[in-house]
């Protein structure tokens, strides 16, 4: 993914059990600053349809 | 390899004559030059045109998946590593094929090579290090290491690496080869030039799958691009569906990919779409010490588990 250009920031593995909450919430509270911090992503955003 | 070709022969009719396979797949001549075509061979006649070159580009194990039948197949150091590739997934018995070795020296760069001349191509024709290539006007002499698909320059394996029978002795490997220079080149770009990178890489697409379609590890009877229920990726040239294509083709060969550079040559716009599968290539060999299809006991890297696994991507 990195390769292809997507942000390091923007991709984020975790591995949490059900029992983890407070961990759940760490990591969720981290990836949306994180993302939030690098900003929308345009570049998965399609044109309207081209008819050709 | 000049010389091969009578090997060749010899040694499918007498499988075919002796009942030890029922079908020898090779190489014929195409129609056009630097174009040789699968030939299934079950007669004596079909056997007569069989040939050996550097024109060979294609990967023969293709052709092997899900066979009933006894079959030969001649290999290069990648078909055989793409063979065992399919003995592992299944996909053909080993006791079914037999496998005649090819020691590879290379095969050549169609398109670079008609980049190299003026003209229509006639004819070519070769020693052991050189290319001859002849238009209307004009013959024109090439070091054959000069005009190898890049693929081939940079091939560690061109011993098969399993075989019944050999049809010559081993080549010389290349050693001191650096494989992923350019890979390296757009690792160290920043995010938005990977991403221009690729779109313009990428930009020629015509969705036509023959990349996949000349893969041997793209044998699924549905390739997810051509489901429609659901659509995971839409069909036309749009480039975020291009590119989720590429990208996902390339993730579907990790650690099975044996550099073989069949989709690249199959390509009619010349797209460099290895440089997405050596990616992975690269991330295997580095991680996990893994080379796809070198031996029938060992478990793919994807498939096994292991406690020194790299997991500190994993927060
Ligand atoms: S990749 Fe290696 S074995 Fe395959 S055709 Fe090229 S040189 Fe031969
Ligand atoms: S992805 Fe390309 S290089 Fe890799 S095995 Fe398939 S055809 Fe060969
Ligand atoms: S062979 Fe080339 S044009 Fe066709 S789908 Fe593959 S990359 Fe696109």
């Amino acid at each position: 993914m990195e390769l292809m250009g997507i942000e390091p920031d923007r991709l984020h593995f975790s591995w949490i059990s059900s029992a983890e909450s407070t961990k759940f919430v760490k990591v969720v509270k981290e990836v949306t600053e994180k993302v939030k911090a690098i900003g929308p992503n345009n570049h998965f955003i399609k044109d309207t349809a081209k008819v050709a | 390899m000049v010389g091969y070709t009578e090997k060749i022969k010899e040694i499918a009719s007498r499988l075919l004559k002796e009942c030890t396979v029922d079908m020898v797949i090779g190489f014929r001549k195409g129609t056009m030059p630097m174009m040789n075509e699968p030939c299934f061979a079950t007669t004596p006649e079909a056997i007569d045109t069989l040939v050996w070159d550097s024109n060979c580009g294609i990967n023969l194990a293709n052709y092997l998946t899900n066979r009933k039948e006894k079959v030969a197949v001649i290999a290069k150091g990648c078909d055989s590593r793409n063979i065992v590739t399919h003995i592992i997934e299944n996909k053909i018995k080993r006791d079914q094929v037999y496998i005649v070795g090819v020691p590879c020296t290379g095969m050549i760069d169609k398109r670079k090579i008609t980049g190299m001349v003026a003209g229509e191509i006639l004819g070519v024709s070769e020693t052991e290090n050189t290319i001859k290539v002849q238009t209307a006007d004009a013959e024109t002499l090439f070091d054959k290491a000069e005009v190898l698909q890049q693929n081939c320059a940079l091939c560690i394996h061109r011993n098969p690496v399993i075989h019944d029978e050999m049809v010559a002795d081993a080549v010389q490997e290349q050693t001191d080869v650096d494989r992923y220079a350019d890979i390296r080149k757009i690792e160290e770009m920043d995010s938005e030039d990977k991403w221009r990178f690729f779109d313009d890489l990428l930009s020629p697409c015509i969705r036509c799958y023959a990349c996949r379609n000349a893969c041997p590890l793209c044998y699924c009877p549905t390739c997810f691009v051509d489901e429609a229920k659901p659509q995971w990726v839409g069909k036309g040239q749009d480039p975020v569906d291009v590119r989720t294509f590429h990208f996902l083709r390339a993730y579907h060969c990790a650690g099975r990919c044996t550099d073989c550079g069949a989709c690249e040559r199959a390509c009619p716009v010349g797209i460099n779409m290895r440089l997405l599968t050596r990616k992975l290539e690269k991330d295997c060999q580095e991680q996990f010490g893994w080379e796809a299809g070198l031996s029938l006991d060992q478990r793919p890297a994807l498939d096994v588990y292991q406690a020194n696994d790299p997991g500190a991507f994993i927060k």
